[in-house]
C-alpha cells in the first residue's frame, strides 16, 4: 500500500505546486460529468472500416477499459482522439466546449490529453531523467526550452515520479537500456509528468511479470478519480481486475457496454470475442 | 541531485566542454598566424601565405560541417544540399567584394562589374543595390539563405517529408540553383561566377596581414558558433531536438511542435552555413556556381560522417581531416580521390557507424556489441 499513497501524495502534489504554466489553455467544460465525446465516427483506410458510426462517452475521472479482437479499432480511435489520424466523420468534443478535430498531436496534448504507446516509445538515446524532464508540463515554446532552467521543485516533481515509477536508482541510465517492463513504467511515468486530464494508456502490462501487472493495475486505479484513464487491454485477467466499465468493440463500433461481469454474459460478446478464448 | 542540475544547465555544459576546444583552435590558429608574419621566410619555423589561406579555407569548411552536424546529427535531418546555403553566402559577399573593385576592373566601368560591361549591359540590375555597403551585403548573406531555408524547410516539415525524400528534395534544391546561377542572364556572373576581388572594407585582400587576418576571423567565428550551437544543443531545445529524431511522434504527444523545432533548427544550420561561405570567397578569391554542384553537399557529409555526427567537434574534426587528405591526395592521384572519398564512406558506415569519435567515446562498438558486417554475415551463416 506505501505505493499506493506515494502516488496519492504526487497526485495531490501536483495541484499545488506552482509549475510554469505554458499557453493558456481554455477551460475544461465538464458540466454534464462528461469529459469525451466520441459520434458518430467513421474512419476508413483503403476501403476498410477502421472505424464504423462508433459512439463513446467518458465520464470525467472514470477509469474505461476498452477491450476487442485485433482490428476492432481500439488503436484507431486512439488516433483519432490524439489528431494523428483525422475521420472520415463524426466528433470528438473534449468536454462540452473543445473541439478536437483539426488540432493538431501537439495542440490535443497541451490540452491535458496524454496518450502511452502500445509499443514503449520513449526518447531511448537519453537518459530516464532527461524522459522525464522533457515530458513535464511546461511551456513547450521554441523559446521557452531555449532558456528553460529546472527549478528546485521540478526536480522535486521529477524525484517522487521516478520513485513512483520504481526508477530512481537508474535515473541516470539510457532509457533505451530498460528492459520492457521499465520502459512500459517509464512511458507512464512521462504521463504523470505531463499531468493530463485524459490518459490514454494502450497496453500497459505487455511484457509484464505478473507482480509488475498488478503494481500497474494499483498505479491505473489510483490514479482514477483525480483524472479520467481509458485504458486499451488484451490481458482480460488484468481488465477484470482493475475495471468498473468496460467497452466492447467489434468491428469499428461497440458491441456492448457496462461492467465487467455483464459484458461477460452478453451473449454477442460471447460470440465473436470471449467465444475464442473458452 | 545538485549533479544532476549541471548536467542540464547549458551554461555549465559550455563551461565543461567548450576550453580545451577553444584552446586546441586558437593555440593552433595564433601559432600559424604568428609564424607567417613574424617568423623569417628562410626559417624552418615559417609558416607560407599559402598555407595559411589553405587553413582558413579548412575552418570555413569545418564551419560548414558544423552546420549540417547540428540538423543531421541531432536531429537526423539529412541535408544533402547545405551547400547551397553556403554558396548563397558566398554569393553575397563576392557581390560585396565585385562593386568594392570600383573601376579598376578591366572595362574600367566606375558602376557595373567587369562581366556585366561584357554582356553589354547598360545598368546595374536591381538586387546589386545596396551592395557596395557592408552592411547591406551582411545582412542579405544573412536573410537570403535564412529565407529559403525557412520556405523550405517549412514546407517540407510541415507536409512532415522525412527521410530520404526530404535528402533528394534537398539535392534537388541545390541542383536547381546551380542551374539558374551558371545562366548569364541570371546576373552572378554566369559560369565564371564573380572574382578578381581586389580589397575588404578597403583592406587589400593579396596582403600578407589580411590573409592572416581573415584566418583569424575564421577561427572566432567557428569558435563562436561552436560555443553557440554547444549551448543550444544542451539546453532543453537540444534534447527536445534529440527526441524528435529518435521518436517523433513520442515528442509530438507530449506538446512539442515538431516541425517548428525542425524549422528553426534547420534556419539556425543554414545561417551558419552561409556565414562559412561569406567566410570563405575573400579568402580563396572567387565563388561559382560549381559550389552549388551536389557532389559538393555529399561531401560535407562525408565528413561529419568520419568525424562523427551528434558531437559538433566530431564534424570539425572530420572536416579538418578528410580536407588534408584531400589536399594531399589530389596532389598525388588527383583522379582517384573520389574513389577514395566513396571507400572512406562505405568503410567508415560500416566499421565506425559512430565516427572517429566514436572511438574515443563508444566502448560500445567493441564491448558487447558487434560490428554490423560480422553480425550480418553471421546471421546469413544461421539461415542459410
Amino acid at each position: 500500500m506505501t505505493m499506493l499513497e506515494n502516488v496519492k501524495r504526487t497526485v495531490q502534489r501536483y495541484q499545488t505546486w506552482p509549475l510554469s504554466s505554458g499557453e493558456k489553455q481554455p477551460a475544461i467544460d465538464i458540466s454534464h460529468q462528461v469529459l469525451l465525446y466520441v459520434e458518430g465516427l467513421s474512419v476508413s483506410f483503403d476501403g476498410f472500416k477502421a472505424l464504423n458510426d462508433l459512439n463513446l462517452y467518458i465520464n470525467d475521472g472514470e477509469l474505461r477499459c476498452l477491450i476487442g479482437a485485433n482490428g476492432a479499432g481500439k488503436t484507431t480511435l486512439m488516433d483519432v482522439i490524439t489528431g494523428k489520424t483525422h475521420p472520415d466523420s463524426g466528433a470528438v468534443y473534449f468536454g462540452q466546449t473543445i473541439d478536437l478535430l483539426g488540432k493538431t498531436e501537439a495542440q490535443i496534448a497541451q490540452l491535458g490529453i496524454g496518450r502511452k504507446f502500445q509499443k514503449p516509445t520513449v526518447f531511448e538515446e537519453q537518459t530516464v531523467f532527461a524522459n522525464l524532464e522533457l515530458a513535464m508540463k511546461a511551456n513547450k515554446g521554441i523559446v521557452s526550452t531555449l532558456l528553460a532552467r529546472l527549478s528546485p521543485s521540478e526536480l522535486d516533481w521529477i524525484a517522487e515520479v521516478l520513485d513512483t515509477i520504481g526508477l530512481k536508482a537508474d535515473y541516470k541510465m539510457l532509457a533505451g537500456a530498460l528492459s520492457h517492463g521499465q520502459k512500459q513504467w517509464l512511458e507512464i511515468g512521462m504521463l504523470l509528468m505531463a499531468d493530463p486530464r485524459l490518459m490514454l494508456v494502450d497496453e500497459p502490462v505487455a511484457g509484464m511479470t505478473a507482480q509488475e501487472t498488478e503494481r500497474t493495475a494499483e498505479l491505473l486505479t489510483s490514479l482514477a478519480g483525480e483524472r479520467t484513464v481509458v485504458v486499451v487491454e488484451h490481458d482480460m485477467e488484468f481488465v477484470r481486475s482493475i475495471a468498473k466499465t468496460v467497452t466492447v468493440l467489434h468491428q469499428g463500433s461497440v458491441l456492448a457496454e457496462g461492467s465487467m461481469s455483464d459484458v461477460q454474459n452478453d451473449p454477442a460478446v460471447i460470440e465473436v470475442y470471449l467465444g475464442e478464448e473458452q | 541531485m545538485n549533479t544532476i542540475r549541471n548536467q542540464f544547465s547549458s551554461l555549465h555544459q559550455l563551461r565543461e566542454k567548450a576550453p580545451v576546444f577553444l584552446a586546441v583552435l586558437f593555440g593552433i590558429t595564433i601559432y600559424a598566424s604568428a609564424c607567417n608574419l613574424w617568423v623569417p621566410e628562410e626559417s624552418i619555423f615559417y609558416v607560407s601565405t599559402y598555407t595559411i589561406t589553405l587553413l582558413g579555407k579548412y575552418l570555413c569548411y569545418a564551419l560548414l560541417a558544423l552546420a549540417v552536424d547540428v540538423v543531421w546529427g541531432y536531429c537526423g535531418i539529412l541535408s544533402l544540399g547545405h551547400g547551397a546555403f553556403f554558396a548563397l553566402g558566398g554569393y553575397a559577399m563576392g557581390m560585396y567584394l565585385m562593386r568594392q573593385i570600383g573601376d579598376r576592373g578591366v572595362y574600367g566601368d566606375p558602376l557595373l562589374p567587369d562581366f556585366m560591361v561584357f554582356l553589354n549591359w547598360q545598368e546595374l540590375p536591381w538586387f546589386w543595390h545596396g551592395f557596395d555597403q557592408f552592411w547591406v551585403a551582411m545582412l542579405a548573406m544573412l536573410l537570403v539563405p535564412g529565407l529559403l531555408a525557412f520556405v523550405f524547410g517549412w514546407l517540407a516539415f510541415r507536409s512532415r517529408v522525412a527521410g530520404v525524400y526530404l535528402s533528394i528534395m534537398t539535392q534537388a534544391l541545390t541542383y536547381a540553383l546551380m542551374l539558374s546561377f551558371f545562366r548569364n542572364e541570371m546576373g552572378f556572373g554566369g559560369n565564371n561566377g564573380l572574382t578578381d576581388f581586389k580589397d575588404l572594407l578597403g583592406f587589400n585582400l593579396q596582403s600578407d596581414s589580411v590573409r592572416v587576418a581573415l584566418f583569424l576571423c575564421s577561427a572566432l567565428v567557428l569558435a563562436l558558433a561552436y560555443c553557440l550551437s554547444l549551448l543550444i544543443m544542451s539546453s532543453r531545445f537540444g534534447r527536445v531536438v534529440i527526441g524528435i529524431r529518435d521518436a517523433e511522434d513520442r515528442a509530438r504527444f507530449i506538446g512539442f511542435k515538431a516541425e517548428s523545432y525542425k524549422v528553426s533548427l534547420f534556419v539556425y544550420s543554414a545561417l551558419l552555413a552561409a556565414v562559412a561561405g561569406a567566410l570563405y570567397v575573400p579568402q580563396v578569391g572567387i565563388i561559382n556556381p560549381g559550389e552549388f554542384s551536389p557532389l559538393n553537399s555529399i561531401e560535407v557529409v562525408v565528413w561529419v560522417a568520419v568525424g562523427g555526427r551528434g558531437t559538433l567537434y566530431g564534424a570539425i574534426v572530420g572536416a579538418l581531416l578528410v580536407n588534408y587528405a584531400k589536399t594531399r591526395f589530389t596532389a598525388v592521384f588527383p583522379d582517384a580521390w573520389l574513389f577514395a572519398l566513396g571507400a572512406l564512406f562505405v568503410s567508415v558506415t560500416i566499421f565506425l557507424p559512430q565516427g572517429l569519435m566514436g572511438l574515443f567515446r563508444g566502448k560500445r562498438l567493441f564491448r558487447g556489441k558487434r560490428l554490423p558486417w560480422f553480425k550480418r554475415r553471421k546471421n546469413a551463416g544461421e539461415t542459410g
